[in-house]
């Protein structure tokens, strides 16, 4: 069988064809971007260079409009919120220690375009990428969530999408063996045709562990291991070979659709956590978006020499691939390692007991250069630092949108409100069974939560929470959010609620938080109110988290949501990960754990309807400033709530978010399966009562024997409280006095029937 | 002495450490059996885990029931060897002909991961003799092929001799006669869907129903 | 009526788990000299003639295949 041999664009043709006309353009880089590229080599980039920059230098790899926004967070993190940091911005994923010698990783990151081209092999390389990255860092991936955004629930193409979307994310993990321990499905109208999917990872290791990307140590070999390299996402390199290459190779312009394969991704992590632990790696890097081009050039521009690179040794599996499509491709499950000379033996060794291809491709050079050669020619000759970190960065114009004002004045406060118990009862159920408050069971039960055998949480949950160490019970919870109208109607407080939210559903479960990934999703960054958006939710976020003393420590930005000229609500989807140091003492959802329990809820319950649930599902209306933030509240609810947890005072507790106190009471009762009985207070109005998303707040069952204790500390504290009902196990209802009484069965069916009347 | 079980891994087997904590809850010495080595190193008895064995991409079970490990298991369950596949090991029992009938994708055509309440109907195994006759217990299911599926002959030997040894009460998976696991006609090697690993800790499961199996199994082997 | 048979199977290019799979077990079961295997998917249908061809590609393309990934070939068998 005869291969014919791809002849590539070399350093030496580019040197003797400075002229030949190169398409940047369509490679998406920009006149002047082409021209420093020129500058830089003192020549013209070959195709494979080309290749390289265009890629690394796009928004996605290179972060060039957030850069000079980014910042914000490492000027706004103290010594003291470092001082448990092991690894922070600009790793694969950050690291926090959690105590008694073990380090927790965690990041988020977007998977969205792909997800809307091929909903499931979409979401499902989004969770094997974001899994490869907690790997990267030397960690045993854990546990995963996902946080998927759609157009409407009733909309046609949601129908195509979120299956999809759900099974690809589902049958990625599942077959991981990496529990899903929560999330969020959230349905806007913006969401159609630009749909988000936010994958999040969590890992553990022991600190001496810990692995970062760096190629250090002269003659030390590169290893590429695991699938073999393909012609995946390569759809936009692929305009040099149909330009050059299609007449030899006949290859029609390739999709960017990349597809998973967790089998080989489950062997990969086994085989990686043994080559760790016998302590046979260097350095370790992923290979995810932009491919060996991003993981070749990182790693060299994080050591401390350059790095020779033989292209022709990476096992291909696709036939006449070019230097660039190589250098390119997405194919998933791969790993790159640096192992020293003797070791590389050993390495091959326990790959080979995996079954993984495992091939020397290089090594690390005294030189200062990223050398890669094909068939014994130069077609790659750059500092690695221009490439990895030396792109362009952007001023983008920032302004404030002219319709924000109009937006803000828009409130809810002209909106009719039922009146009267019947029309109230009417209103419960509607929000209940309404697409964003319902149940998520369709979607959780096609992700396996038992696996490991460490999940003490998860969804309907607030928040995930896995042991991390079977001998003392420590272990860490996470929980991702973002309401997304909140933060259009006022970006600085919408980033600053989510960051609460997520926050109160960590110590609801009583883990006290440690630090803060993000996921920012926005529209285009071309649009100054876009960028407006994007900085105040950023400030928001990094002001927070100072406010809060949790560091962010990882992050991703996904940029151009949008579906023609209309952007997504801007989404700074935002992860707080917690620790408790036993599991044995979480607090759950469900009423009715302990015979006879008191009702109280914990915080302030304001008039504020404006971006709720309710203004969304009954009038269809979005304005006004979202809820008051008041994070020094956040903490002391935190506080008080681990302490609760701590001295067994409390025995199930609930955050309050969208839906207000009502969705928090049914979706109590029904956990539990437990009826209550709500007394509100004396002249409170129940509409406000029971549906208001007043932030910094929660409710709390405190079994009778504890409840003086228990307000003493609240009062003590000058935490507002207010007994609200109790708890009757022998009941079959939730009684909401003087204004209605709903079955639990009815509640139920109303709660769980809609996601399957409509994806069914 | 203490018993050893063995509990084997397959390339894509996920549930192999939960497994072996299983049988050390139960005091039992879990020993790790790779799948490419032919040996059972001395165990009384083996668990075949669940997982996606080789991603499951043939059939599930197709490719690990020709794993070197599989000839010395096969032959040490005619034997008489106690023997217990949970999930993708049920697959793996059913194409390797140690159980009859064959195990396909779900009624539902997606993923299930419930708690689900089994009824025990068969307590003579040696797996199972722990429990009461027509106990009900809660034990998570999670599996894409689950759906038990044999000839309506095979079925009715199945159910005359006795050997349906767990029911679903609410069938999560479309099983023939809510089918959620068997035994072969000696009562050593039985096969389920449900996790019992995962029910060993009201803490990270339903219950601790699941430990039963494992006791069982040790009673047995302490008697024989 | 006819019998009309739709083939649909991985794009070339795409990568095929399924195959490889399949592909890395024959050698251990002893089975030489099998270098690839692609997995794909087999549709009989039965169809009225006044069902035309574009009618059929418009089945296999928009609805048995993703031709994101996947490619197809419409054949008419005797029923």
């Amino acid at each position: 069988m005869s291969i014919p041999t791809v002849t590539a664009d070399t350093v030496e043709h580019a040197l003797s064809t400075p002229d030949t006309k190169q398409p940047y353009a369509e490679l998406g880089l920009k006149d002047d971007e082409y021209q420093r590229i020129r500058d830089i080599l003192g020549r013209r980039p070959t195709d494979a260079e080309l290749a390289m920059y265009s890629v690394m230098w796009s928004e996605h790899c290179s972060y060039k409009s957030s850069k000079v926004h980014l910042r914000y967070f490492g000027e706004t993190t103290t010594e003291e919120m470092r001082a448990k940091m092991l690894a922070g911005i600009g790793e694969n994923a950050g690291v926090i220690d959690i105590g008694d010698g073990w380090a927790v990783t965690f990041k988020a990151e977007s998977h969205n375009h792909p997800s809307y081209v091929e909903p499931h092999q979409g979401a499902a390389t989004g969770v094997g990428g974001i899994v490869r990255d907690i790997l990267a860092m030397g960690a045993r991936p854990l546990a995963v969530q996902d946080s998927i955004r759609f157009g409407p629930a009733d909309a046609d193409d949601t129908k195509r999408v979120l299956p999809g979307v759900v099974s690809g994310v589902g049958g990625y993990g599942n077959c991981l063996g990496l529990p899903n321990i929560g999330g969020e499905v959230v349905f806007d109208r913006t969401y159609a045709g630009n749909p988000l999917v936010n994958a999040l990872c969590v890992g553990a290791m022991r600190i001496e562990d810990l692995h970062l990307a760096h190629a250090t140590g002269v003659g030390n070999k590169i290893i590429l291991f695991g699938a073999r390299t393909g012609l995946d996402g390569i759809g936009g390199v692929s305009v040099l070979a149909s330009e050059t290459f299609s007449e030899s190779t006949g290859r029609k312009k390739l999709p960017s659709v990349q597809v998973g394969d967790p089998f080989t991704e489950k062997v990969l992590i086994e085989c990686c956590l043994e080559l760790f632990h016998a302590g046979l790696v260097v350095g370790i890097q992923d290979l995810g978006g932009a491919g060996l081009s991003c993981a070749t050039s990182e790693l060299a521009s994080a050591g401390d020499g350059g790095m020779r690179i033989v292209l022709d040794r990476v096992p291909l599996r696709a036939k006449g691939m070019t230097p660039a499509e190589v250098l390119s491709s997405e194919s998933q499950e791969r790993m790159c390692a640096v192992v020293t000379p003797d070791n590389v033996e050993a390495f091959l060794a326990v790959c080979a007991k995996w079954d993984v291809t495992a091939t020397e491709i290089g090594e690390v050079t005294d030189g200062e250069n990223l050398v890669i050669t094909w068939h014994d020619e130069t077609v790659v000759d750059v500092p690695p630092r221009t490439v990895a970190h030396d792109g362009p960065v952007y001023q983008r114009p920032v302004r404030r949108p002219s319709t924000q004002d109009d937006l803000v004045a828009d409130t809810s406060a002209m909106l009719e409100r039922p009146a009267g118990p019947a029309e109230l009862r009417e209103t419960l159920l509607h929000m209940v069974s309404s697409p964003n408050l319902a149940s998520r069971r369709w979607v959780t039960e096609q992700y396996d939560r038992f696996v490991r055998g460490g999940t003490v949480l998860a969804q309907p949950a607030d928040s995930g929470m896995i042991r991390i160490d079977e001998e003392t019970g420590r272990g860490v919870s996470v929980s991702t959010d973002c309401n997304s109208r909140y933060v259009a109607l006022d970006p600085y407080v919408g980033a600053q609620l989510a960051l609460a939210e997520a926050y109160r559903n960590v110590v609801v479960g009583g883990a006290s938080p440690l630090a803060v990934t993000d996921c920012l999703n926005f529209g285009s960054p071309e649009d100054p109110g876009v960028m407006w958006q994007f900085r105040e939710a950023l400030h928001g976020l990094a002001d927070g988290c100072r406010e809060l003393g949790i560091p962010v420590i990882g992050g991703n930005v996904s940029f151009y949501n949008q579906t023609g000229t209309t952007a997504i609500l801007p989404t700074p989807l935002v992860g707080v990960l917690g620790v408790i140091d036993d599991v044995r003492r979480r607090i759950p959802t469900g009423f009715g754990a302990e015979l006879g329990e008191t009702l109280l809820l914990l915080g302030d319950t304001r008039d504020e309807f404006d971006g709720s649930e309710w203004a969304h599902v009954v009038h269809g209306h979005l304005g006004g400033k979202p809820p008051k933030v008041d994070l020094a509240r956040e903490r002391l609810l935190g506080e008080i709530l681990i302490a609760g947890s701590r001295d067994g005072m409390l025995s199930a507790a609930h955050d309050l978010s969208e839906g207000g106190l009502a969705q928090a009471v049914v979706e109590a009762a029904l956990a539990g399966e437990s009826g209550c009985r709500i007394v509100l207070p004396e002249g409170a109005d129940p509409f406000v009562w029971l549906f208001s998303e007043s932030a910094g707040r929660a409710l709390v069952a405190v079994p009778r024997s504890e409840e003086l204790r228990f307000t003493e500390m609240c009062s003590a504290r000058q935490l507002p409280w207010v007994r609200i009902g109790v708890v009757d196990k022998e009941s079959d209802a939730v009684e909401i006095q003087d204004v209605a009484t709903l079955g639990l069965a009815e509640l139920r069916s109303a709660w769980e029937g809609t996601l399957p009347a409509l994806f069914d | 002495m203490t018993s050893r079980i063995g509990v084997v891994t397959f390339p894509g087997t996920l549930d192999d450490s939960d497994t072996a904590r299983a049988v050390r809850a139960v005091g039992a010495e879990p020993v790790a059996l790779w799948h490419g080595d032919a040996d059972l190193h001395g165990v009384a008895a083996v668990i075949l885990p669940g997982g996606f064995s080789y991603g499951d991409y043939l059939r599930a079970g197709a490719i690990a029931r020709f794993a070197p490990v599989m000839g010395p298991v096969i032959d040490a369950a005619h034997q008489g060897m106690p023997v217990l596949g949970i999930c993708n090991g049920f697959q793996v029992l059913c194409e390797a002909g140690l159980l009859p009938g064959a195990l396909i994708r779900n009624a539902s055509l997606h993923f299930v991961c419930r708690e689900e309440w089994l009824r025990v109907e068969n307590t003579g195994t040696a797996w199972t003799n722990r429990f009461d006759k027509d106990a009900q217990i809660v034990i998570p299911v999670k599996n894409m092929d689950g759906c038990y599926q044999a000839e309506p002959g095979t079925v009715a030997e199945l159910e005359g001799e006795g050997r349906v040894v767990f029911r679903y009460l609410d069938n999560p998976n479309g099983s023939v006669a809510g089918i959620a696991g068997i035994t072969d006609a000696r009562g050593r090697v039985v096969g389920l869907m449900p996790h019992p690993e995962h029910a060993i800790d009201a803490l990270t499961g339903p219950s601790d129903d699941g430990l039963g199996l494992f006791l069982s199994a040790l009673d047995h082997l302490v008697s024989a | 009526m006819a019998r009309v048979v739709v083939d649909v199977m991985p794009k070339p290019e795409i990568l095929d788990p399924q195959g490889q799979a399949v592909a890395k077990a024959l050698p251990r079961l002893g089975f030489a000299g099998v270098s690839d295997v692609r997995q794909g998917k087999r549709f009989e249908l039965e169809v009225d003639d006044s069902v035309d061809d574009e009618t059929l590609a418009k089945i296999a393309e928009g609805f048995l295949a993703n031709p994101v990934i996947e490619e197809w070939t419409v054949r008419r068998v005797q029923a």
